[in-house]
């Protein structure tokens, strides 16, 4: 218990900056899934190649050697970005890699009925797609969300091998500082798993207030 | 130099020539690192599957909760957990061994609810007919149900091949001298880390459309119907 008090409180500070390290790359993720699911499926050619060559370069090389590069590759470009955002950068962008496949597979799954109603009632495609397309596949996509947003926060520990004190930073510190392996690593275990449930149950609460503000509840109940 | 290998510092792309030898020793190690962890996520998580599906609640329940563990910690902390705690109690592994295994771990959390999506798509009437033709329990298994599941499964389990691949660069953190490992040496000895980083994130990019194309064949070749298994 005595080791367990002494430990609790520099694991909290490391897994204070890992929280928000990890709500700073969910929001820059979802920005990036939003634009690249969304251009993906844009007329304008350029932007489907753009968005084509994002996702399949972030989803086909792995998150950490995405970090070693834009952390240590990147000054030798002339752009220096410092740790803490050179681990933002990598892990929202790898997220929104993922999280556009989300986004783009939601916007597909909207029935065609939709779009035909939209053409229908002489709505733009700028109008429908705000505010009749979104809003309908916003609902579809948060499952999957649920699972990066846990996904990422998992993935914030690689942070603690470009020097960020996060959680499992600390825990290494810690480790090399007093050898009780056991409770430290146990304890930082407990500790992620306490935030993954945090996190599980804030986008099950999200996904539930969100299809009640569109109304899809009560669709999907009846297909 | 490495492994007996020199490295030309006359230009940029004689310098990434002259690293190829080495870095795809570096992929050598990486692959055999995915191929051990997936083995591991294969056997362990048919065993949490069926730990699982036990009628017994003292049993399921805690295996539910120890594959919720698993999928919801990263795996750089559980790969850490396995590396310094092991050793206390008197089993000590190469880093390799150690890495493939907290690979293998964290996946079988994955892999069993492959397994059980599986066997949840097999439909109800097939139980029920194999009851009804009196078919032992392990002739339903081995004649009925695992035939159709495995068709079901592969493709969910590819995905996570290709997805466990691209995790090995975590085990550079325990000395495993994968790909990424090798490149940040070469870098730490020249002070010039763009070449060698760049030379894997490409190499892993060719390992991923790879491999993820050999998944999409075996997927396209497999009978939807069910394979036999004799």
């Amino acid at each position: 218990m005595e080791t367990l008090s002494s430990l609790l409180p520099p694991l909290l500070k490391g897994a204070r900056v890992t929280a928000e390290l990890a709500l700073a790359s969910t929001v820059l993720g979802a920005v990036m899934a939003f634009a690249a699911g969304i251009g993906k499926l844009s007329r304008f050619w350029p932007a489907r190649v753009l968005s084509i060559l994002y996702v399949e370069i972030f989803r086909g090389t792995s998150l950490l050697v995405q970090m070693f590069w834009l952390y240590y590759a990147l000054p030798l470009l002339g752009v220096s970005l410092g740790a803490t955002f050179a681990g933002i950068l990598a892990l929202g962008l790898n997220i929104g890699a993922y999280g556009a496949e989300v986004v783009r597979g939601a916007i597909l799954a909207v029935p065609r009925g939709q779009y035909e109603a939209s053409v229908a009632l002489n709505f733009s495609r700028r109008y429908t797609l705000w505010n009749v397309v979104l809003p309908q596949a916003v609902v579809e996509m948060m499952p999957p969300f649920g699972n990066l947003v846990v996904q990422n926060l998992k993935d914030t520990a690689l942070v603690s091998l470009i020097t960020l004190s996060d959680l499992t930073f600390r825990a290494q510190s810690l480790r090399n500082f007093t050898l009780e392996t056991v409770p430290i690593y146990s304890l930082t275990l407990v500790l992620y798993f306490a935030m993954a449930l945090v996190l599980m149950f804030g986008m099950r609460w999200l996904e539930r207030s969100l299809a009640r503000r569109v109304g899809v509840a009560a669709a999907r109940a009846r297909s | 130099m490495m492994f007996g290998i020199h490295w030309d510092l006359s230009s940029n792309w004689a310098f990434a020539v002259s690293i190829i030898p080495i870095l795809l020793r570096g992929m050598i190690i990486t692959i055999e690192a995915t191929a051990l962890g997936f083995l591991v996520a294969l056997v362990l998580g048919l065993v949490f599957a069926l730990l699982r599906a036990v009628p017994l609640r003292i049993i399921a329940w805690p295996t539910a909760f120890v594959i919720e563990f698993l999928r919801d910690t990263p795996l750089l902390v559980q790969l850490y957990f396995l590396y310094f705690v092991l050793p206390n109690y008197g089993l000590v592994l190469p880093a390799f061994l150690t890495g493939a295994l907290a690979l293998g771990v964290q996946y079988s959390a994955y892999t069993s609810e492959v397994y059980r999506a599986g066997l949840e798509a097999v439909p109800r009437g097939q139980w029920e007919a194999s009851l009804a033709l009196n078919m032992p329990a392990w002739l339903t298994y081995r004649d009925v149900v695992v035939p159709q599941a495995v068709p079901r499964v592969i493709p969910a389990l590819g995905n996570y091949l290709v997805s466990m691949l691209k995790d090995t660069p975590i085990l550079s953190a325990v000395t495993v001298l994968e790909m990424l490992n090798l490149a940040t040496i070469i870098g730490d000895r020249t002070f010039r880390y763009l070449v060698p980083l760049s030379m894997v994130g490409g190499l892993f990019l060719v390992l991923t459309l790879f491999s993820s194309w050999l998944v999409r064949v075996i997927e396209r070749r497999l009978p939807h119907d069910g394979i036999p298994l004799r």
